[in-house]
């Protein structure tokens, strides 16, 4: 399987965006309850991979991913596939990397929901999961686009963790970071350029949509 | 006839605060009256289920409803800011219930228009919470609550947001509603005059405990306590240090230079405490410009100097002071900071508000007498607080 450039990176990005949506719901959904047990130990989790130097993250999932490794051993045993030095690993790696980012906006958008609003559709006959579908969600959907946009940006420019678990194959794992890499090495200067300028709208117009649906919310808000 | 009822006795702890509670509220209104942080908000949310209780029961219309989810509790809460739907319109959101009842199209939609139709929001049906004004947005609250039929409302200060003058207004229709739907409802409110018209009882609570449940006027011609005393009643009853005396016919009330009397065989339980000190309570009403007394009732008199009077129309409120050091129970300092008096400048006087006719003549630093009705008076129990009846 070979894949243009720009059509590998923005499948990585996106697949890595969506892998990543339902867990962010769930931990926010979880820490929103008062009471919630665990909780510190939830929020160092979630945040930990913005901490680290995404090396170590590639290291770290390479270990885990390998042939030997936990989930790499289990995955070569029941579908017989390595996904080290592929596609699959370089969304994995640019998942966990972006998944701080986009957690930590999806939280605040939950949190964001006043509660009243919560209990009063508890109060009228609506259960958690019905008050969730039809109130939280429709409330903080902004906040969850915006926090998603995030991650993507943040999964589009992924190269430290991707270059160790899924190497830098040409037309194989080869995101733009990392052809941006190879032809920085290779000096070909007019190459690297380019890809940056590419790389620069790609960020750009996600970022300008990111800020566009962040400030009609505060619009939203104060009316 | 079956009557709605919900009834409990229950008690919850938490970081620094117990409530414990007993208390059953058949039809009509019940009052939950109390000072800022008395758990009455509390008390409301664990009947809707939306706070756990730790110990305790509490049923709804005869059924235990401790496990029960809040959403099949069969009661209707209306919230202080309202807690409308901003991304739904007016109909969605008082069809939200209905919705999430299964009924068909043309039921909710025949629900929601009478519901709309009794609260005159006919033509609002299509906007969103944000394009209606406070007083609009209450009754699109109320419309919510309305179209589940429940068993009970509970309302949770509804008309705390609303501007002074709208609030008035929105009190009579509620109480109007109310009468209409003849649906058993609790009603917490900071607001006394909320508390006295709109529920057909009144229940004060105080730091998570019930203190009394009545009629308004039960609670206000026989409070049990010296809280529930201060607490009801605008301006608040006055109260002071006396020494019993008890003769024959006559109980000799003393404080400071002044002594009053009352009737011995009116006030048997008052003779126990012969000798002794209680806190003697009088309402501002219980005082009238001797001018203007029918000295049957008022048969008693009290030297006073005025310090200020309040002219009010309809009345006139005299303060005076008498150089007797205050009352300062726990329940007065309560009372006092909740209404944001600073009672660390209580000083060394006693304060006295009385209510006098509105043509009385008195002006500021005269020396007069004013009559006293002392069937009206109240007397406490200095240290427990409660009345002695």
């Amino acid at each position: 399987m070979t894949f243009t450039l720009i059509e590998l990176t923005l499948r990585v990005a996106i697949l890595a965006t969506l892998i990543n949506l339902p867990l962010a719901l769930a931990v926010s959904w979880y820490l929103a309850r008062r009471h919630a047990p665990g909780r510190f130990l939830i929020e160092v989790l979630v945040s930990l991979p913005l901490a680290l130097p995404p090396v170590s993250i590639g290291f770290f999932l390479l270990l885990l991913l390998g042939r030997e490794g936990l989930i790499g051993a289990v995955l070569v045993k029941l579908f017989a596939v390595d996904v080290v030095f592929t596609w699959i690993a370089a969304t994995i790696a640019a998942a966990v990397v972006s998944f701080p980012l986009m957690a930590r906006a999806v939280m605040v958008a939950m949190a964001g929901v006043d509660r009243r609003l919560e209990m009063a559709a508890r109060s009228l006959g609506a259960s958690r999961w019905r008050v969730l579908v039809t109130i939280t969600l429709p409330l903080a959907y902004r906040g969850i686009l915006a926090g998603m946009l995030l991650g993507f940006v943040r999964a589009l420019s992924e190269f430290g963790a991707t270059i160790v678990v899924a190497g830098n194959i040409e037309g194989k794992t080869q995101t733009l970071p990392l052809a941006i890499y190879t032809s920085v090495m290779l000096r070909d200067d007019n190459q690297a350029l380019i890809l940056i300028v590419v790389s620069i709208i790609l960020a750009a117009v996600t970022l300008a949509v990111h800020n566009w649906l962040l400030t009609r919310d505060a619009v939203e808000k104060s009316l | 006839m079956n009557q709605p009822l919900v009834e409990f006795s229950i008690s919850k702890f938490y970081e620094g605060f117990s409530l414990e509670c007993e208390a059953n509220f058949t039809n009509g209104v019940t009052a939950l009256f109390g000072t800022s942080g008395s758990g009455k908000t509390t008390l409301l949310r664990m009947v809707a289920g939306l706070e756990d209780i730790t110990e305790g029961e509490i049923s709804i219309g005869e059924k235990i409803v401790n496990e029960v989810a809040p959403k099949d509790r069969d009661i209707a809460m209306v919230f202080q800011n309202y807690a409308l739907y901003p991304h739904m319109s007016v109909y969605d959101n008082m069809a939200f219930s209905l919705k999430l009842r299964k009924l068909s199209k043309s039921e909710i939609d025949e629900k929601v228009k009478e519901a709309a139709k009794i609260l005159e929001i006919g033509e609002l049906l299509e906007r969103k919470p944000k394009a209606l004004s406070g007083g609009q947005r209450q009754r699109v609250a109320m419309g919510r609550a309305i179209v589940r039929n429940p068993e009970a409302f509970l309302m949770d200060e509804p008309l705390s947001n609303l501007d002074a003058k709208l609030r008035v207004q929105m009190r009579a229709e509620l109480g109007q509603l109310h009468t209409q739907l003849e649906t058993t409802t609790l009603y917490v409110t900071h607001d006394q005059v909320e508390a006295m018209t709109m529920g057909d009882r009144v229940a004060v609570i105080r730091k998570g405990e019930l203190q009394q449940i009545d009629t308004p006027r039960e609670i206000y011609l026989y409070p049990k306590n010296i809280f529930v005393a201060g607490f009801i009643g605008s301006p608040s009853m006055n109260f002071v240090y006396a020494t019993v005396k008890v003769s024959s016919k006559n109980i000799t009330l003393t404080f400071g230079e002044d002594s009053i009397k009352c009737n011995a065989d009116e006030n048997k339980k008052l003779k126990e405490f012969d000798g002794q000190e209680i806190v003697l309570g009088i309402r501002p009403e219980a005082f009238e410009d001797s001018n203007y007394a029918n000295s049957k009732e008022f048969s008693e008199k009290l030297n006073i100097g005025v310090s200020l009077i309040e002219q009010l129309g309809s009345d006139s409120y005299i303060h005076f002071y008498k150089d007797i050091k205050p009352v300062q129970t726990e329940a007065i300092e309560e009372i006092l900071a909740d209404e944001g008096e600073d009672i660390s400048v209580l000083g060394d006087e006693t304060k006295f508000i009385a209510r006098v006719n509105p043509n009385s003549v008195v002006k500021e630093g005269d020396k007069i007498t004013l009559a006293i009705d002392p069937s009206k008076l109240h007397y406490f129990d200095p240290v427990s607080g409660n009345a002695i009846v």
